[in-house]
């Protein structure tokens, strides 16, 4: 598959995708700057972590009126498919792609720390292989995470299995401190109606190699990956089954 | 002309600065405080002279990148 790695003034995890979409699963994967007004022949659009525009105003608000986003909204709108991972998950709820707001941590601190969370809808690009069950420890670092939706968009969400995943403890159990920043019913990610668009704030990128302490996040990127394989999109130019080592 | 707008977050979203704010009066002995909240406040010189058409003009702005519908409200005035 070819990947578009979207890159804004202070995105900083935009490296790190593109590292594990190259090296840990072979496949393309290349930078688009924000000021680009084309996706190429992207079959994915991945938006990266960070501090996009130093979070000025509010989180992605003013991310979302970059050039890259018109092309991003087109994009989604066909059906491609569109993840957002911390920053890149706050710029999506910013231009509506995905409903609700990510605002400051209840505990007001930044928190940087492995999280479990569970995956509570499997019908999913995003999480069609991540067997039933498994809790994926991932990292998270952000201090605005604690997602917010008024109750109607929340039932909504809910209704519609939208709510892909949440925070839980070891066993799996929703807890309130198993929640790092105070999300509405512990929620970590969520996708669109149309579920081609999903974001979340824990890192999956950050937990793809040994070396970083979780491979859980791979089952997200295999998931897309099962995902474009299954809608006939390009096969990986190099498969690497063996992880690389940390160069 | 200039704008001042005032953004607060909605009652019904979590505001943890106000909260902890409202808790700090508290302790410094301010006792008659209750809810707080912290908002933004924005001024934005116009240069245009058409006073309605500079309110249609903020206040499209502020529906759409000043403030985030689904977490604030706003109001602001044209002076």
């Amino acid at each position: 598959m070819n990947f578009a790695v979207l890159q804004f003034p202070a995105s900083n995890c935009d490296q790190d995708a593109v590292h594990v979409l190259r090296n840990v699963f072979g496949h393309s994967a290349r930078f688009v700057w924000h000021k680009e007004s084309s996706l190429g022949d992207a079959d994915a659009v991945i938006i990266p972590g960070g501090f996009s525009y130093g979070d000025y105003l509010r989180t992605g608000a003013i991310a979302r009126f970059s050039p890259v986003m018109k092309a991003v909204q087109n994009f989604a709108a066909n059906g491609g498919l569109v993840l957002g991972i911390c920053n890149g998950f706050q710029i999506l709820c910013e231009a509506g792609l995905l409903p609700g707001a990510l605002i400051r941590n209840r505990s007001l601190q930044f928190r940087c720390e492995h999280v479990f969370i569970a995956t509570e809808a499997a019908e999913s690009p995003f999480t069609n292989q991540i067997p039933q069950g498994k809790l994926l420890r991932v990292p998270i670092a952000h201090g605005e995470g604690c997602y917010f939706a008024d109750e109607l968009t929340l039932a909504q969400l809910n209704a519609n299995g939208q709510v892909l995943w949440r925070y839980v403890n070891d066993k799996g159990e929703r807890t309130e401190s198993s929640n790092p920043n105070g999300s509405l019913e512990n929620i970590a990610g969520i996708c669109n109606l149309a579920r081609n668009v999903a974001g979340l704030m824990p890192h999956p990128e950050r937990a793809c190699e040994p070396i970083l302490g979780s491979t859980d996040g791979r089952l997200i990127f295999e998931s897309l990956l099962s995902t474009g394989h299954v809608n006939g999109q390009t096969q990986p130019q190099r498969h690497s089954q063996a992880v690389p080592s940390h160069t | 002309m200039k704008a001042k707008i005032i953004i607060t977050p909605k009652k019904a979203v979590l505001d943890p600065q106000g909260k902890t704010v409202q808790s700090a009066l508290a302790h410094m002995g301010y006792t008659e405080v209750g809810d707080v909240h912290v908002g933004k406040y924005i001024e934005i010189e116009l240069t245009g002279a058409d006073k309605s058409n500079a309110q249609k003009q903020i206040n499209d702005a502020c529906h759409k990148f000043l403030s985030n519908p689904v977490i604030e409200d706003y109001r602001f005035e044209i002076e």
